[in-house]
């Protein structure tokens, strides 16, 4: 155990000596594909829940699709399944992207990501209380400031519990990236057990990590639901 | 040729997938109810081991307990055959699958069955010891019945979960649908149409788990007034 610390407590952390490397890398993956997903998922989440037709069931069915298949499979569609099509490798713009197991990853996490987290914000528009958006419109607010003042601003508060394991799901799913040649924790666990054969320890520090990690994240969502969500906290005490 | 041949393969894959799943399932829900009476329980000790249980399961992703399980159970496992003079004993990937995914599955099902056991209201509780009967019966005849109408839908969210974390599996090498078409697609040089059944295949099963589960839902809730909203 010591002295696998002493060794490679640098390459779990930060750097395997030459790049980046264990807890660094997967907290970049977590950190990127999470802030593209929310992005993305605002517009779509008002997409979601449009009475168009037209505009909510595509919405729907890219949500159904990346919601109904696993991560991983996602993860080997793009890094193993695009790079093999030749016009992708033909194209030097697409063949510089897919080629790198970053950028796949990342694609992929974001993806997988947005379509959870548009449902959920999907979830919390339709939530909205019926008088809050009468009352908007009675000011005569168009569509795209009732969504600015009134809908949205109120509904990512309420989907604030929902999100936040989102995205504590979300770290426990950067793990796959090792599968696309990412350095992250995982990755350095296993390299660490096949020089050390050493796996509880090996494993047992990613886990111990990746734990603090989660920890820290459920720690700085309750503050955030206690200045966000503080009407909602009970009366008394 | 039907899928290159590799057809009987890929169906044989989508078949070792589902059983994993099912038996994974079974394994989760004992640890489960077992986990939530523990977490119930008056016993102090119990409910400590039940809460740290979940806690540490449910911070740790699958993919790094499967691996960390996956290679520690063997080497524990050599040990523990050379100490008694045995033969060894490799444990294959698909046990190891059923067992790892029902343990970390076990911390998730052992938090759905205690708000639903939670939910069922107390005074149920007291009339059926005061009909006489014992802390089994009670159980068995009131408490289950109604707990499992609370528990579907955190039941069949977990399910669905661990429908996709089977994928995972492949890594530490089970012939599943993931790695059939792995294979598939380095043999055939398309990957991308492989991977992409994969895919179709993981959408159909939790579309079909889908469709069961709503039907259990009516099921469950026949006789119950829903709410006008």
């Amino acid at each position: 155990m010591i002295d696998i610390l002493n060794e490679y407590w640098k390459a779990y952390l930060f750097s395997d000596g030459t790049r980046w490397s264990g807890l660094v890398v997967t907290l970049w993956l977590l950190a990127i594909s999470v802030a593209i997903g929310f992005v993305m998922a605002i517009p779509l989440a008002v997409a979601r829940v449009s009475s168009n037709k037209w505009v909510s069931r595509p919405v729907w069915l890219y949500t159904y699709v990346f919601r109904g298949t696993p991560l991983y499979v996602q993860l080997l569609l793009i890094y193993t399944g695009i790079y093999s099509l030749s016009f992708v490798r033909s194209t030097s713009l697409l063949d510089a992207f897919f080629r790198d197991g970053m950028h796949c990853a990342i694609l992929a996490f974001a993806l997988n990501t947005c379509a959870y987290t548009t449902e959920i914000f999907a979830g919390a528009i339709r939530a909205t209380a019926h008088g809050e958006v009468e009352a908007a419109r009675a000011y005569g607010m168009s569509k795209f400031t009732q969504f600015r003042r009134i809908i949205l601003p109120s509904a990512l508060r309420r989907a604030l519990p929902g999100y936040s394991n989102e995205v504590i799901l979300m770290l426990h799913c950067t793990s796959v990236a090792f599968t696309a040649t990412v350095p992250d924790l995982l990755k350095v666990a296993r390299d660490v057990n096949s020089a050390t054969y050493q796996s509880f320890e090996a494993f047992g520090l990613a886990a111990l990590l990746y734990l603090t990690v989660s920890f820290a994240l459920v720690w700085a969502f309750r503050q955030a639901e206690r200045r966000w969500l503080a009407f909602q906290r009970p009366l008394g005490k | 040729m039907w899928l290159e041949g590799y057809g009987p393969l890929i169906l044989a894959g989508t078949w070792m997938t589902i059983k994993l799943a099912l038996l994974s399932l079974l394994v989760a829900v004992v640890i489960g109810l077992l986990g939530a009476l523990a977490k119930l329980s008056p016993n102090r000790l119990l409910r400590n081991v039940a809460t740290g249980y979940t806690t540490l399961i449910r911070g740790i992703p699958d993919l790094v307990l499967m691996l960390l399980l996956f290679y520690s159970i063997q080497i524990w496992l050599n040990e523990l055959t050379d100490w008694l003079g045995w033969e060894q004993i490799s444990i294959d990937p698909f046990s190891t699958g059923v067992l790892t995914l029902g343990f970390i599955y076990g911390a998730y099902f052992t938090e759905t069955f205690r708000g639903a056991f939670q939910s069922v209201p107390s005074g149920q509780l007291e009339a059926g010891y005061a009909y006489g009967m014992t802390g089994p019966q009670v159980f068995r005849r009131i408490l289950f019945g109604q707990m499992m109408r609370f528990a579907l839908p955190g039941i069949g969210n977990n399910w669905q979960v661990l429908v996709k974390a089977t994928a995972l599996v492949s890594i530490i090498g089970l012939a599943d649908v993931v790695k059939v078409t792995q294979e598939a697609g380095k043999g055939t040089y398309n990957m991308f149409g492989f991977v992409l059944l994969a895919a179709l295949i993981y959408l159909a099963l939790t579309t079909v788990s889908n469709l069961v589960l709503m039907w259990l839902e009516r099921r469950y809730t026949a006789g119950v007034r829903s709410m006008p909203l």
